[in-house]
């Protein structure tokens, strides 16, 4: 592989560890908050799969590195530019409908992307793949399961959706928006075909919000940036919360 | 401990002629070990004392989780991060636990909740106390821990099954939360000097509230004869306490910490450690809600449940909806 090549394949791993790491990261800011212990359980419980999964994608990128970066240098130590991570799961947790309804839409998409992935002609790729999709499987049901049971609660509990809903949407063109690197790597047969995502993640999506009596709101344009490392004004302070120990306390041991 | 300073009846332990017949066959049920389950008959003041011991057992986890819960976000690494998510995702299943077996008592959830979150229930008076470093995570692990499995081992064959069968099932996590607590002070202890003097800072503010979690010292300790005689205490505080110091000093010794106490000294005669005297007022302050931190943290839980309302009303209103559906369809 030609270290071009070999720098193209790592960025892309470095994508889908950063969305799992950040979403991971997310999610664990609710443990002890959640509105009921059950959700504090599931909540931490996938937080602990993603970061499990971005662990995964870490230790390959770490593999890849050319200047011998380990997991946690590549997780913990980066600068914001060069975190890869959409949008969608940087954005702050708000209330926990908000937080539900970013997860049931990155578990959709994420979702149909490991079945894309699944099919990589890199072995590494395909077989992470096939290890994340089954926990992946069920963070959908139990989404989308939330989902239509709020959208049909209460006025109170179907408004916060909605709200959220409409906060989130923009977000959601970047997840199946193909670029330079994206077309490479398809190219290759080791990335996803992105506009095969984005029919099943469209279809499964708006069955969802039909279920849950909710409508995604007509956006004129859909953010992006995040994949290139162009991030959203509170993508520093999560950083910033995630790596102190490594910044203040470069180089030992934990 | 997890429960401390539980209130009994406070009426002294009945002898077998002030008992009558339901009494004396329950104490004797007691005395030949056979476990007292949901359904049986149960003296007024056991099922009293029970709800009040192991619903503020099961605070004490849901509680902890805030302590610990504060470093996840920041911890150094990533294995870091998952071990300590799934501890405290542990300790909310453990709390899960608890709750289900006061609830076989006959009181529910949001009821043991409500006491909680006014103010009326007690939770361990460790939880007050701040996590201000890394270390603290180690420290917890191995000191409070530590602490709380000398008490929850025993509690394993307690009289009530469901108490001693939810324990079975803590107890197993709590040593593996313990390791890992270890595991964290012994990495620091062989660190940098920056890292050893992180363990040995969170030591010294961890020891002296750890000895406090097994609450006052037995001469002090009111409640403690009818709890024996029931079978739902099983060792006296001071001796729990003696045990836990004589087991953890060796470990401090082998991480290279010192503890904070410059009484320490092994006794030959008593074949244990002396040590110095317990700041009572501190324990007293941190149990009335004066502690560093008993406003956050009761405040944490409070807005939880407050800000968590919309969503617990909504998942009943549309469980109540889909009934009603599955009603017209029949």
């Amino acid at each position: 592989m030609s270290a071009q090549s070999q720098k193209n394949l790592q960025q892309y791993v470095l994508r889908l560890a950063d969305n799992a790491l950040i979403i991971g990261q997310r999610l664990s800011e609710w443990c002890g908050h959640a509105p009921a212990l059950e959700e504090d359980i599931a909540t931490a419980n996938t937080a602990l799969d993603l970061i499990g999964q971005a662990r995964n994608w870490f230790a390959y990128a770490s593999e890849l590195d050319t200047d011998g970066r380990s997991e946690d240098q590549l997780a913990l130590l980066r600068d914001e530019r060069d975190y890869l991570n959409v949008l969608l799961v940087e954005q702050p947790n708000g209330d926990y409908g908000n937080t539900l309804m970013r997860q049931f839409i990155f578990d959709i998409w994420h979702f149909y992307l490991l079945e894309g992935l699944t099919r990589s002609a890199d072995a590494t790729i395909s077989a992470i793949a096939e290890k994340s999709i089954k926990e992946v499987n069920y963070h959908v049901s139990r989404s989308s399961d939330l989902i239509i049971r709020l959208g049909n609660g209460t006025e109170e509990s179907h408004g916060k959706l909605q709200e959220a809903l409409n906060n989130l949407w923009r977000y959601s063109g970047e997840l199946t928006l193909s670029d330079a690197l994206d077309d490479e790597m398809l190219a290759l047969g080791i990335g996803a075909d992105l506009s095969g995502v984005e029919r099943k993640f469209q279809a499964a999506i708006t069955r969802g919000f039909h279920e849950a009596s909710l409508v995604a709101p007509k956006i004129g344009y859909m953010q992006r940036g995040g994949k290139t490392g162009v991030h959203s004004e509170s993508m520093g302070r999560l950083l910033a919360e995630m790596q102190v120990m490594q910044r203040s306390h470069p180089n030992l041991t934990w | 401990m997890y429960a401390q300073m539980v209130k009994a009846t406070g009426k002294g332990v009945k002898t077998r002629e002030q008992m009558d017949e339901n009494e004396r066959h329950f104490q004797d049920r007691i005395d030949n070990d056979i476990k007292i389950e949901a359904k049986d008959w149960m003296p007024e003041g056991y099922r009293k004392t029970l709800k009040r011991q192991i619903s503020q057992h099961a605070h004490s986890e849901i509680v902890g989780q805030l302590p610990e819960g504060n470093w996840i976000t920041r911890a150094p690494t990533l294995e870091r991060k998952t071990i300590l998510l799934a501890k405290v995702q542990d300790e909310a299943g453990h709390g899960l636990y608890l709750y289900c077996a006061a609830e076989t008592l006959g009181i529910s959830r949001d009821e043991m909740t409500e006491q909680l979150l006014s103010g009326k229930a007690k939770y361990s008076s460790i939880f007050n106390y701040p996590t201000l470093t890394w270390a603290d995570m180690g420290a917890i692990g191995w000191l409070v821990d530590g602490a709380a499995i000398m008490n929850q081992v025993p509690l394993q064959y307690c009289s009530y099954g469901p108490y001693a069968r939810a324990m079975v099932r803590i107890c197993k996590e709590e040593s593996f939360h313990q390791r890992q607590g270890f595991d964290i002070m012994n990495v620091l202890a062989k660190g940098s000097e920056a890292q050893k003097a992180m363990a040995q800072d969170a030591l010294n503010r961890w020891w002296w509230p750890a000895l406090m979690m097994f609450g006052p010292s037995d001469a002090d300790s009111v409640h403690s004869a009818q709890s024996f005689a029931w079978n739902i205490k099983q060792n006296s505080n001071d001796e729990l306490r003696q045990k836990f110091v004589d087991q953890t000093v060796p470990q401090a010794e082998f991480l290279g910490l010192n503890v904070p106490d410059s009484d320490l000294k092994w006794n030959d005669k008593k074949n244990g450690y002396d040590f110095g005297a317990i700041n009572w007022d501190e324990f007293f302050a941190v149990i009335a809600g004066d502690g560093p931190c008993n406003k956050e943290r009761l405040g944490a839980r409070q807005k939880a449940w407050n800000d968590g309302a919309w969503f617990r009303e909504a998942l009943i209103v549309n469980a109540e909806k889909r009934a009603a559906c599955k009603q017209a369809a029949e």
